[in-house]
């Protein structure tokens, strides 16, 4: 693969895997983090993984932007040392429409469906998650149905409750706080996709695969978060 | 204990910030100004990454429930301790009782309070920066409010042994501050969508004045002016941005991304702010106007080293100052 290189700033390193967004592209950069964060050469801060690129921060005292680059190329040669992470598959359990989803009749009727289709539509696809950025734990997820997309709105709301699930353009995705915004809504979680009490504060990481499943307003009050974490 | 009579505009608990999270998401938060809350730990003699208070524009009052010492640094917020003026980039002696208070902005507008032991606040994630966004880290995870207690480790007893003579002695000393500027010229590097803007707009990055919009905060500063524009439309996909990213939405207002940006970003970055201007540009207020120099980035890297070596310098000369006082 052909890897190139340019600084953000003078503490940070681009790498860039591609061009466009690709399934391959995806696995590469997952592939990097973890050979990253398992080497941690003496002068990495951190990294920032996205879409096609990963951040690589470092800290100039220790090395310069050529070091770090050309250390950088040396480490990429090795990439089969870290062995392909297991998929995981995480659901979200979703109360769909009412006070938690008011703009499901919207997102129903923009696309001349039923609130009850575009459950079953949101329901019954398969997602991947992309990366985690915009929000602490906020999953950039692809693979949802273009018979459910739906424009953002022409105003932003205001405040939108945490773990609130929505939909703008072709996306879905769920948000870990609360947060002013322009999606649909159209249901709620009950499960906190951001948690910074655990040393691993973000519920989804890239990579994992989400199934959203329709659940009842009294399901959604009765749901404790140990009984997730015991399914999977 | 700091008894918060007053809790001022905006005053939150910062550190350096919280790394090693935002490829969860979770922005490094930390002070605005890292080399004033570094000077200002150093001079009462914590470790330089101690929560300090981030006073900004209208400050707090502060009533101290027993001796300690103190410094401010940063911008000139006016401070005063039971009514007189005092002097800032130096280390206090503050008996139990007194009360700090701020008066008009007369430079910049961040000023950071490092008390002797530091700001005791959980750490969380690594840092005991405030998350605002978020509502945690820092105090509570919020700014400061009249009514509050906040906690303050213990001096160490050495220091504290001092604090009689370091009240009564002359101490006229300062380490020196950075020049804050209402119309900096602030050194940039290139952005990675640099060459993404039409001739016009690659040239005005770096020849015009730019005025701190009203909609600025630690999230990013609105600059207005300018109006740059991509040579032609690109459909860019998100990637990390940093502390310094000068990205450019549609209306061609450029918006520099300070302490609490989020960690990635979907527009073109026209250029990179160096580290060592950071300050200065955090500095600004609404209304201020500043100007682009172009650096290359071995500049911005050597310019970097030499600051750290400097306040290596600086640790070792503060550390001499309190030996003289023991």
């Amino acid at each position: 693969m052909d890897y190139s290189f340019s600084p953000l700033g003078d503490h940070s390193i681009i790498i860039e895997i591609g061009q466009e967004i690709s399934e391959e592209v995806q696995n590469q950069v997952r592939t990097i983090s973890q050979l990253l964060e398992k080497k941690q050469p003496r002068w990495l801060l951190e990294i920032i993984p996205a879409f096609t690129t990963i951040a690589v921060f470092y800290t100039p005292t220790v090395a310069s932007y050529a070091t770090v680059e050309a250390e950088l190329k040396e480490l990429l040669q090795q990439p089969e040392e870290v062995a392909a992470s297991e998929t995981r598959t995480v659901e979200i359990p979703v109360c769909y429409g009412g006070e938690f989803g008011p703009d499901l009749e919207f997102v129903a009727e923009h696309n001349g469906l039923t609130p009850e289709e575009v459950i079953d539509i949101h329901t019954s696809g398969s997602y991947s998650v992309h990366m985690i950025g915009f929000a602490p734990g906020f999953p950039f997820i692809g693979g949802m149905s273009e018979k459910i997309a739906a424009p953002r709105r022409d105003s932003p709301r205001l405040r939108i409750p945490e773990r609130t699930v929505g939909i703008a353009g072709k996306q879905t995705g769920v948000y870990p706080i609360e947060t002013p915004g322009g999606w649909q809504l159209i249901g709620r979680t009950p499960i906190r996709l951001f948690r910074p009490d655990q040393e691993v504060p973000s519920l989804l990481r890239a990579g994992d695969k989400i199934i959203f499943k329709k659940i009842t307003e009294s399901e959604y009050y009765a749901w404790k978060e140990e009984d997730h974490a015991a399914n999977h | 204990m700091l008894q918060i009579i007053k809790g001022g505009l905006q005053t939150t608990v910062q550190d350096l910030g919280r790394y090693g999270y935002q490829k969860f998401g979770v922005i490094t938060s930390g002070a605005m100004d890292p080399y004033a809350h570094r000077l200002a730990n150093l001079l009462v003699g914590n470790d330089e990454n101690a929560a300090t208070f981030e006073v900004t524009l209208v400050g707090p009052t502060i009533q101290f429930e027993r001796d300690m010492f103190i410094a401010l640094c940063g911008g000139n917020l006016s401070p005063k301790i039971d009514g007189h003026a005092v002097d800032f980039w130096r280390p206090l002696a503050v008996k139990g009782g007194s009360t700090l208070s701020f008066g008009a902005p007369k430079a910049g507008c961040r000023c950071y309070l490092a008390v002797s032991g530091g700001i005791s606040v959980p750490e969380l994630m690594n840092s005991r920066s405030t998350y605002l966004r978020a509502e945690i880290g820092g105090f509570q995870g919020r700014s400061l409010k009249a009514g509050d207690r906040v906690e303050v480790n213990p001096t160490p007893a050495k220091q504290l042994a001092s604090f009689d003579k370091a009240l009564s002695k002359d101490t006229d000393w300062q380490v020196p501050a950075p020049r804050y500027s209402t119309a900096p010229v602030i050194r940039m590097m290139k952005g990675r969508h640099y060459e993404l803007f039409d001739e016009e707009s690659r040239k005005s990055a770096f020849t015009d004045f730019f005025t701190v919009s009203s909609n600025s905060d630690r999230m990013g500063y609105r600059l207005e002016g300018g109006a740059l524009a991509l040579e032609e439309p690109a459909e860019l996909i998100s990637e990390a941005v940093a502390f310094g990213s000068i990205q450019v939405p549609a209306d061609g207002n450029p918006i520099v991304l300070l302490a609490d940006r989020q960690t990635t970003g979907g527009y073109p970055k026209i250029g990179q702010i160096a580290s060592v201007d950071l300050p200065l540009v955090s500095q600004l207020k609404p209304g201020d106007r500043l100007r682009f120099q172009e650096v290359t980035l071995q500049e911005a890297q050597r310019l970097w080293i030499e600051q750290e070596h400097r306040i290596q310098q600086l640790k070792i000369s503060i550390q001499l100052k309190w030996e003289e006082w023991e």
